[in-house]
């Protein structure tokens, strides 16, 4: 497990996180995320009355539009937006809702890596902030593979290119619940351990796949946890301000 | 077509058709309980694929797909172009997918379909990722000339599994790739010599006698898969991907190393128990589709 990493982290730290909620005031849910230098915005517009054309009216639904930090956006972005969408509409309870819209806005302020895993958790946090009904939080980490076949976690760009292979793993965040342990499994595995969205780039074995997937298992713990812990914490504040 | 539902409720005194349009979640599990589809084909089987292979007269490589009724028509075009000075002796692949107004009736004229750009995108970075072609042979002269392949994928039908057949119909037309053959001038231009007998003419040799045929190493194949609580359904069609709506595309290659895994959310989630069926069905295709292709191409050797 020698693997050097240039900013000396080892491989399974992550980045600093940074996570604020309720920063934008025309926004009906706002929240920025950082990993490290990597850094997005997200806000949360709606519900709005009536859905887009080719969506089930009854449900609701989401929309992404990705700004990028500079210029127009192209197919990796429209991808993106299609990844993000199904992804928030996945965890999202579409049935309460109906025939609405709700916009989120992912504005890109720096890009050093795992952005799409940080605009996830950026979007689920602005979802929570705008007060969206949802079944559970998502966490999104970014697996890399490096060409000795070990793994490290939440990359950084330059880190992401010299790698044979990456995976952006969206997991359910753990459950804290008042049910006994036991009827939290699915298949003999826990909840959080299914995979909401996978994508992954560049070659590699079903085997390090595998062992990408239980990395990052363990790292979305950690991860939920902050999450979890950055929501509770402005809970009094939201209240104060309105 | 559909089998008779023979349980209380609506559903026996309904006929098939009309319970199947008022319920389709309902009448697809009625199904799936009996490990059938409605289109009688078991859950792991995917739909009969054909393949032509020169399909498109005026392109240097072209295949015609089906997978069921989805139908794609892919061609590439080479073109020679100067390399980027980052990497002078390597080619350039420019893959676009087309979904015109006649392939779906969701897709209406004048909008373009969001599906398309998506489905590019991904069809790029499998293909690239793969490393199926291996850039350095599109170089005619290394820092001058290379080779640009553009490949276009037009969807002809679209029933579902467009990325399948999409990721298919290029590879094939990969296969059937013909590289034109080019001389340098006396400027030291790079010109296409035209194939109708003047090459007595020509003082210069052609630079690329021997490379008329990219070697591809590693083909990817690729299936989806509906996940729908714990039925795993193979290659399914539109109405199976508008009713059910969790989807796993799984790319493997001919040595059956992982690709892509790419699941785009979805209500249902996939455990590692998922993960491996999924993996396990795409590599029985993977063996399915190498046939096929295999027999597309030594047909087109003996003609």
């Amino acid at each position: 497990m020698e693997i050097d990493r240039d900013d000396g982290r080892t491989p399974n730290q992550l980045r600093p996180l940074a996570c604020s909620r309720n920063i934008l005031h025309r926004a009906h849910g706002s929240a920025s995320w950082s990993q490290g230098d990597t850094k997005v915005l997200a806000a949360v517009y709606g519900p709005k009355a009536g859905t887009k054309k080719n969506e089930n009216p009854e449900k609701a639904c989401i929309e992404v539009i990705w700004k990028p930090k500079t210029g127009q956006i192209g197919k990796l972005e429209k991808e993106y937006e299609m990844i993000l969408k199904r992804t928030l509409q996945s965890i999202s309870i579409l049935t309460i809702n109906r025939n609405t819209t709700t916009s989120v806005i992912i504005q890109v302020v720096h890009d050093d890596g795992s952005l799409l895993t940080c605009a996830i958790n950026a979007a689920c946090a602005a979802l929570v902030d705008a007060g969206i009904p949802m079944k559970h939080l998502a966490v999104a980490i970014c697996c890399c593979l490096t060409e000795g076949g070990y793994v490290i976690l939440d990359p950084t760009k330059l880190e992401e290119q010299k790698m044979k292979g990456f995976a952006y793993l969206v997991f359910p965040n753990s459950i804290h619940s008042v049910l006994p342990e036991g009827s939290l499994l699915v298949e003999g595995e826990a909840v959080e351990h299914g995979i909401i969205t996978s994508v992954t780039h560049g070659l590699m074995s079903v085997e390090e796949y595998l062992n990408c997937l239980e990395r990052g298992r363990a790292a979305s713990a950690k991860l939920s946890d902050f999450l979890r812990k950055s929501i509770k914490l402005q809970l009094p504040t939201d209240s104060f301000k309105s | 077509m559909g089998l008779p539902n023979v349980s209380g409720d609506l559903s026996a005194e309904m006929e098939v058709d009309a319970f199947r349009r008022l319920f389709p979640l309902r009448f697809y599990e009625r199904h799936l309980a009996d490990s059938i589809r409605p289109d009688a084909r078991p859950l792991g089987r995917a739909r009969d694929t054909t393949m032509a292979l020169g399909a498109v007269a005026s392109a240097d490589g072209s295949a015609l797909t089906k997978i069921g009724s989805t139908t794609m028509l892919a061609a590439i075009k080479m073109e020679v172009m100067t390399p980027s000075t980052d990497s002078p002796d390597e080619g350039c692949i420019a893959i676009d997918f087309h979904m015109p107004p006649i392939c779906s009736p969701i897709v209406r004229p004048g909008r373009p379909a969001e599906a398309a750009p998506v489905v590019s995108k991904q069809l790029s970075d499998t293909i690239l990722s793969s490393g199926m072609i291996d850039l350095k042979e599109l170089s005619l002269v290394s820092g001058k000339a290379a080779w640009m392949a553009y490949l276009d994928i037009y969807c002809l039908d679209a029933d579902g599994a467009l990325f399948d057949c999409a990721l298919l119909s290029a590879v094939a037309a990969f296969s059937n790739l013909q590289i034109p053959v080019v001389s340098l001038n006396d400027d030291g231009k790079i010109v296409v010599v035209s194939e109708e007998g003047e090459e007595g003419k020509l003082e210069k040799e052609p630079v690329n006698k021997e490379k008329r045929k990219l070697t591809l190493r590693s083909l990817p194949f690729s299936l989806t898969c509906i996940l729908h609580k714990n039925y795993i359904l193979a290659d399914p069609t539109a109405e199976e991907e508008s009713i059910m709506e969790t989807l796993v595309t799984v790319v493997l290659d001919s040595s059956s190393r992982l690709v892509s895994f790419y699941k785009p959310g979805g209500p249902v989630l996939a455990y590692t128990s998922a993960v491996q069926d999924c993996v396990a069905l795409t590599r029985q295709r993977v063996k399915e589709l190498q046939k096929i292709l295999d027999e597309a191409v030594s047909g087109m050797e003996i003609d």
